[in-house]
């Protein structure tokens, strides 16, 4: 009766979370899957089997791989960039004594905030090409020609805008991640290495703090590079417009979705071959990250 | 613990018959009751919908339901047109791929003898393998819009010439105000396909079975987009389909719509004129591109029928209506001969000096065989070259080597 109980309750609370798992996660993923091996245009019942056809096309589409090389140099800036600054925001605001919920939330505050909508201000209203623009205005007191910031290519200007918009926007996040891992660093380590003579700043960072944050890293490192790779919104809404989208700082998604979903066609067989190369990829660089991660140790 | 099992294969079982019930939903069924569904995208000038709504409440034969669709809504018919019942009749341009899929239905017969009367290029834009599936409701062009007391001050004259105008957006160019505004992106959206035509090319050949930009003069004529650059106004708050950075006074040109010729004449009046697309040299033409949207009727529709009766009513019997929706909201150009004549607006000025310019140059600016993949490499290839400084014969051989791809996949 207690089993039958107990499996009675289990299946009410865990059976319509599996449910929506296995309908709205795992078939679409395994229906990607299978779309990936047909010519699966305008369709999502192919009949078409062409193999590995659609891999060899994305595989040898200089557009993807220039999306996934980009991605990688992004990547590569953005995650350091964001834990430099974040922890640093961190360290900040944990000293910090007065008007100590005012600076927490005040750096948490833009995450809250929509990424189409940040995209839509810096693109029109901060980094805007006319010279009413806010960056433009500002440049302009220094007595600067007004530029075009998402227009220029050399140098790439729209680089500025949408990595500003990225840092503003996530930053906030990892702050609070970190802050939460500061404050679990028990007090009495500091008060013991003071007593053994060691220096308030670098060499209790270096010794305590840094050790202590080493979870909260590896989990900013890791979300960090997912997020990097799965850059959409902000590139999208501040590049793209109803023609397409150029062909520089585009990330996988935005090729993808262009492919599989855009206006002028949906080739939903070559996108999904395109979205299983990028997965392998996203969880390649995550393993090896973990890997080097754990050997730093 | 029977029980049990028992009670775990009723989930398993009630999960696949979830499943299942989505499997055979294709969206039939909707539309017992005989309504029809009618979707138009989002048009931009006031009116247009309550015009719509009310043809449609006048159709004595079905009632008739209207969805204005804001946003992406090329990309929603896409979809729909998988799988969905609904709309049962829809605006978009033909593509090949939805003939071949079966999503759409010939309308070869609701013309009739009206099959004259409309424009024949238009027609050709909607036929795939010698059928028509779409009845071009209002014709879209785009032209140049320039400032006469803006160039008369720099001492230029209205460009004939690819030539002229990259000289002339350099001269203008000065004091915060741009030369050319031709969108953000550099003109690569707007400016590749009349760029063509400047130099005798097209997208595709004329028999539609080869690129039809297989020549070193595509290469010489991307390279002027590149010398335009530096002329171009880029970030502007509002997209090259809104008047509003002619208006401004942000450009002393734009390459714009039609739609917005109202707009700019109360805005600058006189001081407006209107030009073609300019040829490169003797072999090329001016032009200017038309489109249409042309009303549909989807193949899985629960009434095929009712929806082609409904389409013949609106779109080809009711020439009261085909005016007003082509003139009263926003300047277009009916899609019938007979009725481009009542249309007031295009009747004197830069309005009529436009017609003339569809009559001459009009040419088509989204074939059906020109797929997505293909336009995606060829502009790739321009943006490189004009806003990055690429080498132009490079990056057009990788273009035409898609384009010639996708052209072969259309006919396996």
């Amino acid at each position: 009766m207690t089993t039958r109980r107990t499996a009675l309750t289990f299946w009410l609370f865990v059976g319509p979370f599996a449910f929506g798992l296995l309908a709205f996660t795992y078939l679409p993923i395994a229906w990607s899957g299978y779309l990936s091996v047909f010519d699966a245009r305008n369709t999502v019942t192919p009949t078409e089997f062409v193999g590995l056809a659609n891999y060899v096309d994305v595989l040898t589409d200089r557009a993807f791989l220039d999306s996934i090389g980009t991605f990688t140099v992004f990547a590569a800036f953005i995650i350091p960039t964001t834990v430099v600054l974040s922890l640093a925001l961190a360290l900040l605001v944990n000293q910090i004594r007065v008007a100590r919920a005012f600076f927490r939330s005040v750096y948490f505050l833009p995450f809250a905030c929509s990424y189409v909508v940040a995209s839509l201000v810096w693109k029109m209203s901060l980094f805007s090409g006319v010279d009413s623009g806010i960056a433009n205005t500002v440049f302009g007191w220094f007595g600067a020609e007004p530029l075009a910031w998402t227009g220029t290519v050399d140098p790439p200007l729209y680089w500025v805008v949408l990595i500003t918009a990225r840092l503003w926007l996530q930053l906030g996040f990892y702050v609070i991640l970190f802050l939460a891992a500061l404050q679990r660093i028990p007090a009495h380590l500091y008060e013991a290495a003071w007593i053994d003579g060691a220096a308030p700043g670098w060499q209790t960072f270096r010794h305590i703090t840094l050790p202590g944050l080493r979870g909260a890293l590896i989990a900013v490192l890791t979300l960090n590079l997912i997020n990097a790779y799965q850059a959409f919104d902000e590139f999208y809404n501040i590049l793209g417009d109803s023609r397409g989208y150029p062909p520089f700082a585009r990330p996988p998604l935005v090729y993808l979705y262009y492919t599989s979903l855009g206006p002028g066609g949906q080739d939903l067989g070559r996108g999904s071959a395109g979205a299983v190369v990028l997965a392998l990829v996203i969880a390649l660089v995550t393993l090896l990250s973990g890997r080097v991660l754990r050997r730093a140790d | 613990m029977g029980v049990e099992v028992g009670r775990r294969s009723f989930f398993v079982v009630a999960g696949l018959l979830g499943l299942a019930a989505c499997g055979s939903n294709t969206g039939r069924g909707g539309s017992t009751d005989g309504t029809l569904r009618h979707w138009y995208h989002a048009y931009g000038e006031d009116g247009v919908q309550d015009a719509v709504r009310r043809y449609a409440a006048a159709y004595p034969g079905a009632k008739v339901e209207v969805q204005w669709n804001p946003g992406d809504y090329d990309s929603k018919i896409v979809t729909a047109l998988q799988t969905s019942a609904v709309p049962d009749v829809f605006e978009a341009q033909v593509k090949v791929d939805w003939v071949r899929q079966k999503q759409v239905v010939p309308l070869d017969d609701v013309l009739g003898d009206t099959r004259d009367d409309f424009v024949r290029a238009l027609l050709e834009s909607q036929t795939v393998d010698g059928h028509l599936y779409g009845i071009p409701q209002a014709i879209d062009t785009q032209v140049l819009y320039y400032r006469r007391s803006l160039l008369e001050k720099a001492g230029v004259t209205p460009p004939r010439s690819v030539d002229e105008l990259v000289d002339a957006a350099k001269r203008l160019t000065a004091g915060g105000v741009k030369g050319l505004f031709a969108g953000n992106d550099g003109g690569v959206g707007v400016l590749t396909a009349p760029l063509l035509w400047s130099a005798g090319l097209d997208f595709l050949s004329q028999d539609g079975k080869a690129p039809g930009f297989d020549d070193p003069r595509a290469a010489t004529v991307f390279g002027k987009l590149r010398e335009l650059n530096p002329s171009l106004l880029l970030g502007a708050p509002a997209d090259w389909s809104d008047p509003g950075a002619f208006v401004d006074g942000l450009a002393a040109m734009q390459w714009t719509g039609l739609w917005n010729l109202p707009k700019i004449l109360a805005a600058h009046g006189d001081d407006v004129g209107v030009l073609p697309f300019p040829r490169l040299d003797a072999s090329g033409a001016e032009s200017v591109p038309v489109g249409a949207y042309s009303a549909m009727v989807n193949a899985r529709s629960a009434d095929v029928a009712a929806a082609k009766a409904y389409v013949k009513w609106l779109w080809v019997e009711k020439t009261d209506y085909q005016t007003e929706f082509a003139t009263a909201f926003g300047a277009h150009l009916p899609a019938r001969t007979s009725l481009a004549a009542q249309a007031g607006p295009l009747r004197d000025g830069p309005g009529k000096q436009i017609v003339e310019f569809v009559t001459r140059g009009g040419r088509i600016a989204s074939p059906a065989r020109w797929s997505a993949r293909a336009n995606t490499a060829l502009s790739d290839a321009v943006s490189r070259i004009a806003r990055q400084g690429a080498e132009p014969v490079g990056e057009l051989r990788a273009a035409l080597e898609v384009a010639r791809d996708e052209i072969a996949r259309l006919d396996r």
